[in-house]
């Protein structure tokens, strides 16, 4: 114990001391230091991510056991408007039903983020204190990414395809990810307003209808008359349609203005949700952040 | 570091959380490279003054300044020369020890080398070298708080607020906590410290400041405080219940007040002044001439209860109303 302490006093003479005038600072100041502060931040999400990746992966498998239970076990029964293949229709939706079970953890982790004993440390030092929403932000749609890139591997697989140019499957994905950005929005904003438990009881309940109520797995034409208008004017139709156009899958068909007029809502849609969400997210964060 | 001489100056702060009066006119001076200590007990303001001079919260009245910075004016300036060890560890648990270190030296504004080089240092100090790449959730709760400790001094802070840092530690990491926090002052840091225990504000304070309700009741170095609270105890434990009242006769002709007697514990308390030693030898010495054996006996600091008492009259988080009114 003595001598524990002994050598302790002297490393700390010579080691803490002598550094003391030469901690070298990037002298970034504003924008260049808010960016700086958002990577380092990012690194520290991404390492979250690895190492715990129970989380992330349930809301990922969830979807993907959907798609291939639906596909082999309920997908002979279920018959789509003019075409056989099932599974071709399903990826569209599913991917959605990926972006928005996405928005538990967008949440989770935003609320972690802001109730955590670190975040004290984070306010004590000369952080940008956005940092912490964009590097949120920024991992969630890297995650956002990842996903898509997992499920159309998975798609592929099991027998889906595209059918026209690269040009429309990439505005395809592009539609798909401006959804994940309104719903990492809006996970941001609910994590910065309830705390972390309380996120997956109030996520799951209202997503998983909010993504069967829509085109994903069967024809809304199909459902009782007030299920079928509501479910052409959920968001998640517009996106799962327009996808499906884009990548010349089968789709659900419709007269109806808001199905005719899919690739335009489904910009349209995240863009009015982004215009909803931002500014009330920075204002909470603002008032948590006070 | 500033022509005054002054590290902080804390001028009439007053904050409250709803209908709770947490600071009430806080008043505080702390001179350049000492170390200052906020005694008080839960509840007493500590944490909230803590928290309004380090930037995280805002008050209500009065003002404030760290190194010449104003904490409501200049709130970046302020957190580019203060470091904070609170209560819990603010680490990240998943990050291991080193990553820690360096992303909160990277978010302090140093540069990638200097960040990397600075975890090395502290992780070193601190000895934490062979725990580095373990992730922080496999920690000890001593490990935590000199991984905490290590990363509240990355910048090497003009000032440094420790708020209770060795409640729940065991005695070794508390050492190594206190000769942390000696070989930093011996550096120039000036270091706020908040305690429930006097003996730790004993151990490293200049000068101590009691905290009661928000506001300071007494100020001053800790021999000042202890001859306005009486000093040492001495404790007796008695083998025999019948010895109570001879030995309460002993030890009132040795202490400088009426002792306490816990019956039920065969214990005796008296105030006593003086060289510590020299006093116990003398109580051991007459109790023994008076044929009362002892069980036990020792000479203590006064508990944080008794300095309570002591100064204001009422135990420590009595209501104030209790202690008027009787």
């Amino acid at each position: 114990m003595t001598s524990t302490s002994t050598s302790t006093s002297t490393s700390a003479e010579t080691t803490l001391v002598g550094t003391t005038a030469e901690v070298e600072r990037t002298g970034a100041t504003g924008a260049a230091k808010a960016w700086s502060d958002s990577m380092v931040l990012l690194k520290r999400n991404v390492i979250h991510g690895i190492r715990e990746p129970i989380e992330p992966m349930l809301s990922l498998m969830i979807p993907i056991m959907m798609m291939l239970l639906l596909g082999y076990v309920f997908g002979g029964s279920i018959t789509v408007p003019g075409s056989a293949n099932y599974r071709e229709f399903l990826i569209a939706g599913i991917i959605v039903m990926v972006m928005a079970y996405g928005l538990s953890n967008t949440a989770s982790g935003m609320a972690r983020d802001t109730e955590k004993a670190v975040y004290g440390r984070f306010r004590s030092m000369p952080m940008a204190a956005s940092a912490l929403v964009t590097s949120r932000a920024l991992y969630e749609m890297i995650r956002g990414v990842v996903e898509t890139v997992i499920v159309i591997a998975v798609g592929l697989l099991i027998g889906w395809q595209w059918h026209n140019d690269w040009g429309d499957f990439f505005s395809a994905i592009g539609i798909l990810l401006l959804l994940r950005l309104a719903l990492v929005w809006g996970g941001i904003l609910l994590g910065l307003t309830v705390p972390a438990e309380a996120v997956s009881p109030i996520v799951y309940p209202l997503v998983f209808p909010l993504t069967v109520i829509s085109s994903s797995f069967v024809a809304p034409e199909r459902m009782p008359e007030w299920l079928g208008v509501a479910a052409e004017w959920n968001p998640i139709t517009s996106v799962v349609n327009a996808t499906r156009e884009l990548w010349g899958n089968p789709g659900v068909g419709g007269d109806s203005w808001i199905v005719q007029n899919a690739q335009l809502m489904a910009v349209v849609w995240p863009l009015v949700l982004l215009v909803l969400f931002v500014p009330l997210s920075i204002r909470r964060f603002r008032r948590v952040s006070a | 570091m500033t022509t005054t001489g002054t590290a902080i100056v804390a001028k009439g702060i007053r904050k409250s959380y709803g209908s709770v009066q947490a600071l009430d006119g806080f008043d505080l001076t702390v001179t350049t490279g000492t170390v200052y200590g906020l005694l008080g007990p839960n509840g007493s303001g500590k944490t909230t003054a803590v928290k309004c001079l380090t930037t995280l919260s805002g008050f209500d009245a009065g003002s404030a300044e760290i190194a010449g910075f104003d904490v409501t004016r200049q709130p970046d300036e302020v957190r580019k020369r203060i470091g904070l060890t609170g209560q819990y560890a603010a680490v990240d648990e998943i990050l291991n020890g080193r990553e820690n270190l360096v992303m909160f030296g990277r978010l302090y504004g140093l540069t990638a080398r200097a960040a990397d080089r600075r975890a090395d240092e502290l992780l070193e100090h601190f000895d934490l070298v062979e725990a580095a790449k373990r992730s922080v959730v496999q920690y000890s709760g001593g490990m935590r708080r000199r991984l905490d400790l290590a990363a509240s001094l990355i910048q090497a802070p003009e000032v440094l607020f420790l708020d209770e840092p060795t409640t729940g530690l065991d005695p070794r990491s508390r050492n190594q906590v206190w000769s942390g926090v000696r070989a930093l002052v011996k550096a120039g840091t000036t270091v706020l410290l908040t305690t429930q225990y006097l003996e730790e504000a004993d151990q490293l304070a200049d000068r101590i400041a009691v905290l009661d309700n928000g506001k300071v009741i007494a100020e001053g170095t800790a021999d000042e405080l202890k001859s306005r609270i009486g000093g040492d105890q001495i404790d007796v434990v008695l083998r025999s219940e019948d010895d109570l009242e001879r030995a309460a006769e002993v030890l009132r002709r040795i202490g400088g007040g009426e002792p306490q007697i816990e019956p039920d514990d065969r214990k005796i308390s008296v105030v006593v002044s003086g060289a510590r030693i020299a006093i116990l030898t003398e109580a051991v010495r007459a109790l023994d001439d008076a044929g009362i054996h002892a069980e036990d006996i020792g000479v203590r600091r006064p508990t944080l209860d008794e300095v309570f008492l002591g100064l204001t009259g009422r135990r420590a988080g009595e209501p104030e109303l209790e202690a008027t009114s009787s």
